[in-house]
């Protein structure tokens, strides 16, 4: 069944090369949903308690693959099928702007099935050598999609950067896998379990560091998160969507994953974990809020979404460690449904922002407003997404988050022990609610409301009904998360207890009791909500209502220059945390009696990156440079390196002899 | 009984802003306006007509409506003693900020919404301010969980309990951080002076100068709303042991009285701070809470 897919996906890659223009896009979605259906059967079965387990004959090299689904990986694909599904079906539609790039076209498509398929296969495979090709080809791949406007420098710089910094987490995902081979003789992921019984708890730890540092790379935690704010903004939307949804969630599977089977003193890596998100999770959205490029700002906060499940993530682990089982329940809950809330209202807010760009030829959103007049469908979804995101009720993040606090705080209901690092987490998570907040009210406000802040020399039209579709289809699910939790509760039952045991299945039914609860808050707002605005239909129907200009105390000119913009919206913000980013700000000197006209710029810069990327860059080139002097260009002087090599290693075991021979005569005397 | 709390604070609500506004009047030795007069003026607001700018789009007319929704419904959550609220569960508080916070999400687009850069730079501030407020009140609700064993605003108050001179502290502290939180929530003094002259220096009241007519009138009712939500809050940290109705009602009373008159007299005899400075002070208050953690774990012995 398994060769059968892998054929089809070639089938199709072939049929897309072949295809006319028009049709690669219908082709590809039919492999995807194919694909999706395909291994979506596997994981409904799973979730529902029949796990899927197979071995494949790998050959000489490879020895037996296992291909095992369980709970944790089957919530995976569903989540990842379905962001690839919305994400090709937006794809289409986006990427009939750049019709007549047949070549170009072609790759993206044919690298976007490979994407899926390759994303599916790391959470089928559970053998280290298989594991880590299907993880290359998923990121050589994404490389691909993202460099899609490879024409523009910028974005090949980002995809270049991504490149390599994706490779530097297989490099320690390698050296995971090898050191647990070195130890035990096989590449199945049961012999990490193996190895973590048998070995001391030292050495445990350090390689869950390996494999942590390995998928925090492509998860994006602080400070391995640098590629993430240069590859989205530089990948076409539906990609930066795909990426942000599902790519950086293989990061936190394998965490997850490791965690499953390196059995570890779980209050440790529950502090490291928690450690590590929190300050991932304030700094994303810290820096989201100084980003005036719309993706970039999406970008950052996707770093802020995987501080949210890693904080899950760190309590479930610490429930575990402190055997507390109603903690780690809740936070493993919280750390699931958050992947997946994650992944549905950040392809959300990532395909509105390609309707923007699409329509204003612009990710500068000093450059918007007003667009809600002209784009009200787009408004509302994206106001859906932004609503959700800072996790607000009555959508689907705050479903999540709810079941974080709740593990925080009944962990120190209980009274249990490292109350410190829970009320720190506790108001990280708040703050980082707070700051979510401050940052969607001005990336909404600024973007689609007030005046238009630009004049546009081209008309700025709604999307087409095809792309709004598949964000319909995400927004009915965000709001199915947000209207019924108690359903995903029980779905997230089968993967939670995988990490938690099955002891105890008091905190299961006190979650869904919560969660009814929930639900009935959240009707009980919507229906207040409705209420109010019955009366008001009521009350002000005889009532007179006049049109006119804003109110401006007084001034009657106003102009859409006069609005606040994005860098007035957040200058005192800016001022706060000044410490924590580079300013880098060019003003224009007033010169003569009458000016001419002054411009200042500011731009906000990473010091994380700044100090880990780009220092490091300078100096290894500053250094490398010294060397240029080999490279001049004159052939003979490359054949006489060429020669000077051959004698370098015909004489080494030369020089090797001899020295032994020395050593050996000095030892003598 | 369930609907006791939420009756009391309705009934507060009617007349919290007549007694700060009678109270400033006393103090600046005016006659002053009756104590109901606010409530007058919201009336009327509610029946009159609407100016709506033709910058402003759905968002604008929702808002109000949704602001007022949220407040009800935090109200909602707000016990009476050992009274839980009409919905209760453990971790209500949180749904309680987070609603809270849906509110405060449209009242800030919704200023974003007309264009104008004085309601700009009230919802600038808004949102800077409540971010920067939101830890004190988590980390609170956390102390208390820890001290009380509960999770839930009911089980918190109902168990809380004053047995050394350390809870006595924690007490005071609490209410006191509850007392600011309020004042920050509604814009108030020492942050925002409501009855300035000068628009740019205000926060709250700069955001709705382009309401009117009714959703005017939502909007001041829901600031009535949550001061008399503020006050119950600070109301349940005095409340006897036993809970009985009799000491209940008369203490809650009092307590919100002197709630009301403690901000008229902040309002009277104190000077707004400067707007750059507003942020050490809301910061000052994160740490307040975090003072009342660690009084917890002293008073738990957890600490070490």
């Amino acid at each position: 069944m398994i060769f059968i897919q892998v054929i089809s996906v070639l089938i199709f890659i072939f049929a897309i090369a072949r295809a006319g223009e028009k049709h690669k896009g219908t082709i590809a979605l039919v492999a995807v949903l194919l694909n999706a259906v395909f291994s979506s059967w596997i994981a409904v079965g799973a979730l529902n308690g029949t796990p899927f387990s197979k071995t494949l004959a790998g050959g000489n090299i490879f020895g037996d693959i296992a291909l095992r689904v369980d709970g944790l990986s089957a919530w995976f694909i569903l989540l990842t099928n379905f962001t690839f599904i919305t994400g090709i079906l937006y794809g289409r539609q986006y990427m009939k702007k750049y019709e007549g790039q047949r070549a170009n076209l072609s790759l993206h498509y044919i690298s976007y099935i490979l994407n899926q398929s390759a994303i599916i296969g790391i959470f089928f495979i559970q053998h280290g050598l298989a594991f880590i090709c299907v993880w290359e080809i998923m990121a050589l791949t994404a490389f691909l999609l993202v460099i899609f406007e490879h024409g523009r420098m910028e974005t090949l710089k980002a995809g270049i950067n991504y490149l390599i910094q994706s490779h530097i987490s297989i490099v320690f995902l390698t050296l995971g896998f090898i050191w647990v081979y070195s130890s035990t003789g096989s590449f199945d992921f049961s012999a990490i379990s193996q190895y973590s019984f048998s070995e001391s708890n030292e050495a445990g730890l350090l390689l869950f560091l390996a494999f942590f540092i390995g998928f925090a790379i492509k998860a994006g935690f602080v400070p391995f998160h640098t590629w993430l704010p240069l590859a989205h903004p530089a990948a076409p939307s539906h990609i930066s969507g795909v990426m942000s949804g599902v790519i950086i969630k293989t990061g936190i599977y394998g965490i997850l994953r490791m965690l499953m089977l390196i059995h570890e003193n779980y209050l440790t890596l529950g502090y490291i974990i928690l450690i590590f998100s929190v300050i991932t999770g304030i700094y994303g959205v810290m820096l989201a809020i100084l980003q005036h490029n719309i993706k970039k700002l999406l970008a950052y906060h996707s770093i802020e979404n995987i501080g949210i499940i890693g904080i899950g993530i760190g309590i479930g682990s610490l429930g575990t460690g402190l055997d507390y089982p109603l903690m780690a329940f809740a936070g493993y809950a919280g750390a699931l449904l958050h992947t997946l809330n994650h992944s549905l209202f950040k392809s959300m807010l990532f395909f509105s922002a390609g309707n923007i760009y699409q329509s204003t030829h612009s990710v500068n959103i000093e450059r918007m407003g007003g667009l809600i007049h002209k784009m009200p469908r787009t408004a509302l979804m994206f106001l859906l997404g932004s609503l959700a995101i800072c996790g607000l009720p009555p959508f689907n993040g705050f479903i999540s988050e709810f079941l974080i606090y709740s593990g925080l705080y009944g962990a120190l209901g209980t009274s249990s022990n490292s109350t410190i690092i829970i009320i720190l987490s506790v108001s990280g998570l708040a703050l980082i609610g707070g700051l979510a907040l401050f940052c969607f009210t001005k990336a909404f406000g600024i973007i689609f409301l007030g005046t238009p802040r630009y004049i546009h020399t081209h008309q700025i039209k709604e999307a087409t009904p095809g792309a709004m579709f598949p964000k319909y289809l995400i927004a009915l699910l965000i709001i199915f998360i947000g209207l019924m939790p108690q359903l995903f509760i029980r779905i997230l039952q089968n993967p939670v207890q995988e990490f938690t045991g099955l002891s105890v299945p008091g905190n299961y039914t006190h979650l869904t009791e919560l969660m009814q609860h929930i639900s009935i808050s959240v009707w009980a707002l919507i229906l207040l909500v409705l209420f109010i605005l019955f009366i008001r239909n009521v009350i002000t129907a005889p009532a007179i209502i006049t049109k006119g200009n804003t109110w401006g105390c007084g001034y009657t000119v106003a102009s859409p220059s006069l609005q606040y913009t994005a860098s007035s919206f957040v200058r005192s913000y800016a001022k706060i945390i000044k410490p924590l980013v580079i300013t880098n700000k060019s003003r224009d000197e007033i010169r003569d009696i009458i000016p001419l006209p002054l411009q200042t710029e500011t731009h906000f810069h990473d010091k994380l990156e700044a100090g880990l990327i780009d220092w490091p860059v300078k100096n290894l080139r500053g250094f490398l440079g010294r060397f240029r002097f080999l490279q001049n260009g004159s052939v003979q002087f490359y054949v006489l390196y060429g020669v000077v090599f051959i004698a370098i290693s015909i004489a080494i075991p030369g020089i090797i002899k001899f020295i032994q021979y020395m050593i050996l005569l000095i030892k003598q005397l | 009984m369930h609907l006791l709390s939420l009756l009391l604070i309705l009934i507060t609500s009617l007349f919290f802003t007549g007694i700060v506004i009678r109270a400033k009047s006393i103090f600046s030795g005016r006659k002053g306006p009756g104590i109901f007069q606010p409530m007058r003026d919201i009336f009327r607001s509610l029946r009159k007509g609407s100016v709506y700018s033709e910058t402003t789009s759905f968002i604008f007319q929702l808002a109000p409506t949704v602001y007022f929704a949220t407040v009800l419904m935090a109200i909602v959550f707000v016990p009476f003693g050992n009274q839980a609220g009409l919905i209760s569960f453990n971790g209500d508080f949180v749904f309680f900020a987070y609603t809270l916070a849906l509110g405060k999400f449209f009242m800030i687009i919704s200023a974003l919404d007309t264009g104008s850069s004085f309601e700009g730079m009230g919802a600038s501030r808004e949102a800077l301010f409540s971010m920067l407020v939101e830890p004190a009140f988590f980390i609170l609700m956390g102390s208390l969980a820890l001290l009380t064993g509960y999770t839930s605003f009911a089980g918190i108050f109902g168990a809380l309990h004053f047995g050394s001179y350390i809870s006595y502290g924690i007490g005071v502290l609490a209410s006191f951080v509850f007392m600011t939180i309020a004042l920050i929530e509604n814009s108030r003094m020492p942050l925002d002076d409501p009855r300035t002259h000068l628009e740019l220096t205000m926060v709250h009241e700069v955001m709705i100068l382009d309401n009117s007519g009714f959703d005017l009138g939502l909007i001041m009712q829901a600031v009535n709303l949550k001061f008399a939500m503020y006050g119950a809050i600070i109301a349940n940290f005095f409340l006897t042991p036993g809970f009985q109705w009799y000491y209940s009602i008369p203490i809650y009373i009092t307590v919100q009285l002197g709630f009301a008159v403690m901000v008229g007299v902040i309002e009277s005899f104190s000077a707004r701070f400067r707007m750059n400075h507003n942020p050490q002070f809301i910061l000052m208050f994160t740490s307040i809470s975090l003072l009342i953690f660690l009084g917890v774990l002293l008073m738990l012995g957890k600490i070490i």
